[in-house]
């Protein structure tokens, strides 16, 4: 193949149009609202560009540091829980009949094609006190005696709490841990398996040893994908939260919107983004150490 | 690092600018034309316009009218702030009706175009927030109160039912808008709705915090929606939203508490840089007319500021309280007066109260 050093004008006239993309509506809203964030405002509609820190010494303030801690710890145990489920589905998938498994892929990105607002409305009608699953065991209960045995069925209060927010949370990125697990766990050579199994490890040892390490980049992608757009989502806490659900993502759609305090939005919003960099950097740091050991 | 950014970001016309260039591109050859398209961009509140009131004003005029919607005036504001996008009439509420005006948001409305001004309630005619009507007409006016479940309630008279712990806690949804939830306690506490003063602030923010252990949810515009679900039985809500649910359930009430509440009052305006200015006063005098407003108001149920259509409503309207309040609960109503210092208090308050 031509090097693309031979050939200039080939290469750049594919590579303009995602460069003018990545410029003009990644790169330059960006580095407006990071310069934003050292802004100040000076009247209801414009802010001055003062190279202030105060907006990330705000961001510290207790308050806020408490709402952060807490939208990590939401989604640490919602990255689990997605991560819990869709290994099984994954492997489910890789492992099915090869003509399921175009169907069965299309039915994990089925949720893809509703929009997200309405899904997360749908889950209401499903959790609330008079909603379908409330309704479901009422009548399981009616049907085993119970009602006559222990009393009338008790509704559940099932939304309005943390727990409803990461059951919301699984069920909006459940596909994008999904697909990147898919795509590990079908490229895995399957002899290392059998070679696992016939040497005598148990399909514990085997999956923990063998299966677990090979498919890490998938499972570590999929982290990626899901952790970080939970750490500031504000949807599905707005809805399906309680009086304490507010999670960061909250405080900086306030900030734009009732508070109409933009610099300290952006401060927050380039605050979360600092703490993923940050993430990912320990991320390429551990990858790294491990490389000599491990072998992937 | 010596390179200090110091400029004076006008985002506002820069954007508006470019957004101008970007609409005379597309636009140019209606530009040549000399009367205006007949087309007309209408920013509102969902549920907040009658439902033949488009297509009549269609038939009247050969205009036609593309509404989009938005939830609360913080997005309308949000939305608007960078320069207009398009739209030609827009719906706020009295503060931000002060707020837009004070950046500048709003074009002056031009009288001799709107004949039917005449239609207003003589209450209406002027207001504090704008004073001399410059700029805004009066649409719907209308309370904050409590939505409640007649059946499970037994007294919705005073703000404590929804603010303190009672027989009902659990079953209670308070707004989401921290400005209005704190407002309302601060007359509960005996204050002004639009207090500043540090000592009442704390004591409402503390009073709000212990009273999260009653309350189930702060619902952004749905807690109607929560009351007729039966997920809870009383509800801080606007009036027409629960007037709305009250229509379907027999067992569902409303009252404006005893210490008072907040009165609003939404208003039709032209923001700056809207494409077509005629289309919008002969919209906004649309509205205003007699059968317009009536059919309007008997949609969406809440007061209308227009006289000559309240006179063609039936007493079911013009009699229920809960549209129209007795007139010693609205002397104990506030408007809601806008402030940066105010907003900026508030925010912070609220942020507190839904942490703790």
């Amino acid at each position: 193949m031509e090097s693309w050093k031979q050939n200039k004008a080939v290469f750049w006239v594919t590579a303009l149009p995602g460069v003018v993309w990545l410029l003009l509506f990644f790169l330059i809203p960006l580095a407006l609202i990071w310069g934003m964030s050292f802004g100040e405002k000076t009247s209801i509609v414009d802010i001055e560009i003062t190279g202030t820190l105060a907006n990330y010494l705000r961001s510290f303030e207790a308050v806020y540091v408490k709402i952060i801690w807490k939208s990590i710890w939401i989604s640490v145990i919602s990255t689990a829980v997605c991560l819990a489920i869709a290994y099984p589905i994954a492997f489910g998938i890789c492992f099915s009949p090869a003509r399921w498994r175009p169907l069965l892929l299309l039915l994990v990105i089925l949720p893809f094609w509703i929009n997200l607002l309405i899904r997360t409305y749908a889950l209401i009608a499903v959790f609330r006190t008079r909603g379908t699953l409330n309704f479901t065991l009422e009548w399981l209960w009616d049907l085993a005696f119970l009602d006559k045995l222990v009393g009338p069925y008790q509704p559940l209060e099932l939304l309005y709490n943390n727990g409803a927010v990461i059951v919301g949370m699984v069920y909006v990125f459940m596909p994008f841990m999904v697909l990147p697990l898919y795509a590990t766990i079908e490229r895995l050579d399957r002899s290392y398996l059998e070679a696992s199994l016939d040497l005598g490890a148990s399909q514990w040892r085997t999956f923990f040893s063998v299966t677990v390490p090979l498919t890490m980049p998938g499972i570590v992608s999929g982290i990626i994908l899901v952790f970080i757009p939970m750490l500031g989502m504000f949807l599905v806490p707005d809805l399906l939260g309680g009086t304490n659900a507010i999670m960061i993502g909250n405080v900086i759609t306030d900030q734009f919107k009732a508070a109409n305090d933009w610099p300290f939005g952006a401060a927050l919003s380039f605050l979360l983004m600092y703490v993923t960099f940050a993430a990912l950097a320990v991320r390429a740091f551990i990858g790294s150490r491990m490389k000599g050991g491990v072998g992937v | 690092m010596t390179y200090t950014p110091k400029y004076r970001a006008s985002r506002r016309s820069v954007l508006k600018g470019s957004g101008a260039a970007f609409i005379g591109l597309t636009m140019l050859p209606r530009f040549a034309m000399s009367a205006e398209e007949k087309k007309l961009n209408f920013y509102n509140w969902d549920t907040y316009i009658g439902e033949t009131t488009l297509a009549d004003f269609n038939k009247a005029s050969g205009i036609e009218v593309k509404m989009d919607l938005y939830a609360d005036n913080a997005e309308l504001f949000a939305k608007l702030k960078e320069g207009n996008p398009g739209y030609d009439v827009i719906i706020p509420t009295n503060d931000y009706v002060e707020r837009m005006i004070a950046a500048g948001m709003l074009d002056t409305l031009d009288s001799s175009k709107i004949p039917n001004l005449s239609n207003v309630a003589d209450a209406f005619k002027d207001a504090t927030f704008d004073p001399g009507r410059k700029h805004s007409v009066p649409y719907m006016w209308g309370t904050l109160g409590i939505g409640y479940r007649k059946s499970k309630v037994k007294d919705a008279s005073s703000w404590k039912a929804v603010l303190e712990e009672n027989e009902n806690s659990g079953r209670i949804s308070l707004l989401g808008d921290g400005e209005s939830v704190i407002g309302v306690a601060l007359q509960y506490l005996g204050h002004s709705f639009n207090s500043v003063v540090p000592a009442e602030m704390k004591a409402a923010e503390e009073l709000l915090i212990a009273g999260k252990k009653g309350v189930k949810v702060y619902a952004d515009d749905n807690g109607q929606d929560l009351l007729a679900s039966g997920e809870v039985d009383l509800a801080m809500e606007w009036n027409g939203d629960i007037i709305q649910v009250m229509g379907e359930d027999d067992d569902l009430s409303y009252s404006v508490p005893g210490e008072g509440s907040l009165l609003w009052q939404d208003c039709v305006c032209i923001p700056k840089g809207a494409p077509h200015p005629d289309n919008a006063h002969a919209f906004i005098n649309y509205l205003l007319d007699a059968d317009a407003g009536a059919l309007i108001a008997d949609t969406i149920q809440y007061a209308t500021a227009n006289a000559a259509a309240k006179a063609k409503m039936d007493a079911t309207y013009t009699g229920n309280p809960g549209i129209f309040p007795p007139d010693e609960v609205i002397a104990k109503c506030e408007a809601s007066l806008y402030s940066e210092e105010k907003t900026k208090l508030r925010n912070e308050s609220w942020t507190r109260i839904q942490a703790a």
